[in-house]
């Protein structure tokens, strides 16, 4: 395989993994404030949706993006208002929204299907593209590509060194203990709950208007909802880890069809469904982890013992629950 | 009777209740077909009345009823202790691929009807050990059973299209289109003209008795509602609740199962990669509709198919996606969210 090759392969992990990326962020800020949206597949297709058809109408694609976000925001918004104000469980109203929101999306999007849209192109950077092959690999996509990596770098640093993000992974933790020190947790837990599905919105748009183009039954993004919430938990509720989930996921489904071709012994299903038993696996490594790590076969392998503290992390506390101010 | 005006009051609440939210409902949908573009009153009609039009067609509501409702029953164990069983999906397919396993094995040797039996008890079997498996993850792996659950229908999808485009394959070219058709003895018998199953029927109806009589009639079922109620005072009182969590999710994972292997032996004789029909998430919106009780259980899912049945024949005629039953669907249930909501907000301020 030629040096080429790899760094078009490289890229396209990259370009593939953006939606993701921009999803999981997305999820990860809502549930740091300790809001779960598990609306997410609905909502990306959704917003894929309605970012096509934006685009279709309108012939911009700056619009479609918008519109997906705005839709992509609403729907999270339903899920907060139910789960904040009304006090209903976040995981029922979340599961009955991404079942609805795919059926409306399929509904509203009949008369779309299969139609040429407008789609975000590549980008290249000027002075960067031309490194040889870091160029190809990192600055040869379309502009949402780009913002996807900056996010990262945005989010984390948002999160972890501002004191707004004190705030927003405080009222996640114990947002009684916030109010009681003068935060408005619901509000700060809605705002968060609709700023994360405002950046799903964006990454539903990204799949119709960019990596995923088109619109259709299926459209191809089925599934990806599930997957970012898996990532999210991989990376245990840190930006730069969940990316790395994303990227990783990505890399899993480009070489997935690259080995095919090598092994064709072992089925191409394992790539796919990879990301769940990862999940489940980190998620049992966590809690060991939680129970007191005083086993043998952590002090015998400092391997062992660097792969749990990378992979650990806890959810936050109050995630999933409704706080009622008293 | 000093009771009884107090009780016409709160049955005239509820009926009340339930009408606003059915006209609720109703104009949240006539406004999206009308955005849509389709007129309202037609598809309303192909709807509702598209499944109970001929004879024919309730056989088809009927035939779908069977496995939703079984998938229900199921779930209300698992809400019933507390739990959110997400992995209803992966339940109904891992029934589904044991009741084919099964078949597959004894095509040579033994009656069809016993092999049916047994393919009904493998899939009750494989769905239960998969529920059971999502169970112990959350008991002794603190995996939340919703995460748990999920991760485990996506493997188990897996391993359906593993099996149907690798061990199981069509002599020739695998497809998509599943695995071989059995032979006609090992299909469900069905009434004449009507391909619906009575044995589905006659299943599906004890499964609904039986979970009635255990959940109110049993000690197993004032445990779990113990534990569903108050986790903590039922440990206090000497129950287990980790025990019963996987009590309740073998439950509910046989039910699903044997939903399952239904979908295989009486509807599609064949195992296909959407095996589920996507029974297992719809009949969550079921219990949610019928407040997690067994009562209403049965009228909703038959409701609820009717809507899939009827939206069928609404890309052909009114030229709308037919997932326009679906919404409805959802629709109800985030109305009935809302009622709750507006009962317990009610219910604070009775204080």
């Amino acid at each position: 395989m030629s040096d080429v090759n790899i760094a078009i392969i490289l890229g396209s992990i990259v370009a593939g993994a953006a939606p993701i990326v921009i999803a999981a962020l997305g999820e990860t800020i809502s549930e740091k404030a300790g809001v779960i949206n598990l609306s997410l597949d609905g909502s990306i297709l959704l917003s894929a949706m309605v970012a096509f058809v934006v685009a279709f109408e309108t012939k911009s694609v700056m619009l479609g993006f918008a519109g997906g976000a705005v839709a992509g925001a609403l729907v999270a918004a339903v899920v907060g208002l139910f789960s904040i104000y009304l006090g209903q469980s976040q995981v029922a109203v979340g599961f009955v929204l991404t079942l609805t929101a795919r059926d409306l999306a399929y509904f509203f999007g009949n008369p779309y299907a299969r139609q040429y849209g407008p789609q975000m192109g590549p980008w290249p950077i000027p002075g960067l593209r031309e490194i040889p092959f870091l160029g190809t690999v990192f600055f040869h996509h379309a502009v949402i590509i780009y913002l996807s990596m900056l996010m990262i770098a945005v989010c984390w640093w948002y999160m972890y060194r501002t004191p707004k993000g004190l705030r927003l992974r405080a009222v996640g933790e114990h947002p009684a203990a916030a109010y009681a020190r003068g935060t408005d947790s619901r509000r700060i837990q809605m705002w968060y709950t609709v700023l994360g599905g405002l950046l799903v919105g964006i990454a539903g748009a990204t799949f119709s208007l960019c990596t995923k183009s088109g619109w259709g039954r299926p459209q191809g993004a089925e599934g990806t909802g599930w997957i970012a919430l898996a990532i999210v938990i991989f990376g245990g509720w840190h930006p730069a880890k969940v990316a790395f989930g994303a990227y990783l996921f990505s890399f899993l489904q480009v070489m997935g069809i690259q080995f095919q071709g090598w092994w064709p012994s072992i089925p191409a299903q394992v790539f796919q469904v990879a990301p769940f038993p990862l999940m489940i696996f980190t998620l049992l490594l966590m809690y060991a982890a939680q129970k007191g790590s005083d086993t043998g076969a952590e002090r015998a392998s400092p391997f062992l013992r660097r792969l749990i503290s990378f992979l650990s992390g806890s959810p936050p506390g109050a995630l999933g629950k409704s706080f009622r101010p008293e | 009777m000093p009771d009884d005006p107090k009780r016409t009051e709160r049955i005239k609440k509820s009926l009340l209740e339930v009408l606003v939210m059915l006209v609720g409902v109703l104009c949240v949908t006539t406004l999206i077909i009308l955005v849509a573009g389709a007129p309202p009153f037609e598809a309303f009609k192909y709807l509702l009345l598209g499944s109970v039009g001929s004879w024919i067609k309730i056989g088809q509501v009927l035939t779908g009823w069977i496995p939703l409702c079984l998938c229900a029953c199921g779930l209300v164990y698992s809400f019933r202790v507390g739990l959110w069983n997400i992995g209803v999906e992966g339940q109904v397919v891992i029934g589904a691929i044991c009741g084919t396993a099964v078949l597959r094995m004894g095509l040579e040797n033994g009656s069809p009807t016993l092999m049916i039996m047994l393919a009904f008890l493998g899939g009750a079997l494989g769905g239960g050990l998969w529920a059971v498996f999502t169970g112990f993850l959350k008991t002794k792996g603190g995996v939340n059973e919703i995460f748990g659950g999920l991760g485990l229908n996506f493997v188990a999808q897996g391993i359906t299209l593993w099996l149907i485009f690798g061990p199981w394959k069509r002599p020739g070219v695998a497809s998509m289109s599943g695995t071989e058709l059995f032979s006609n003895e090992l299909w469900l018998p069905t009434i004449r003209g009507l391909r619906l199953s009575p044995v589905g029927l006659a299943l599906t109806i004890a499964v609904l008795l039986g979970t009635a009589w255990v959940l109110s009639r049993t000690r197993l079922g004032l445990a779990l509602k113990g534990i569903g109620n108050n986790p903590r005072a039922a440990y206090l009182h000497g129950l287990k609740p980790n025990k019963y969590f996987i009590i309740a999710m073998g439950f509910a994972g046989a039910c699903a199962g044997m939903a399952g292997t239904f979908q295989v032996t009486g509807v599609y004789h064949r195992l296909i990669p959407s095996i589920s029909s996507n029974y297992g998430y719809l009949a969550l919106l079921v219990v949610m509709l019928a407040n997690y009780r067994i009562w209403g259980t049965p009228a909703i899912a038959f409701f609820f198919v009717c809507l899939n049945v009827g939206s069928i024949q609404l890309p052909m005629m009114l030229q709308v996606d037919s997932s326009l039953s679906g919404i409805v669907q959802g629709i109800f249930v985030l109305a009935a969210l809302l009622l709750y909501a507006w009962r317990s907000r009610r219910s604070i301020k009775a204080f």
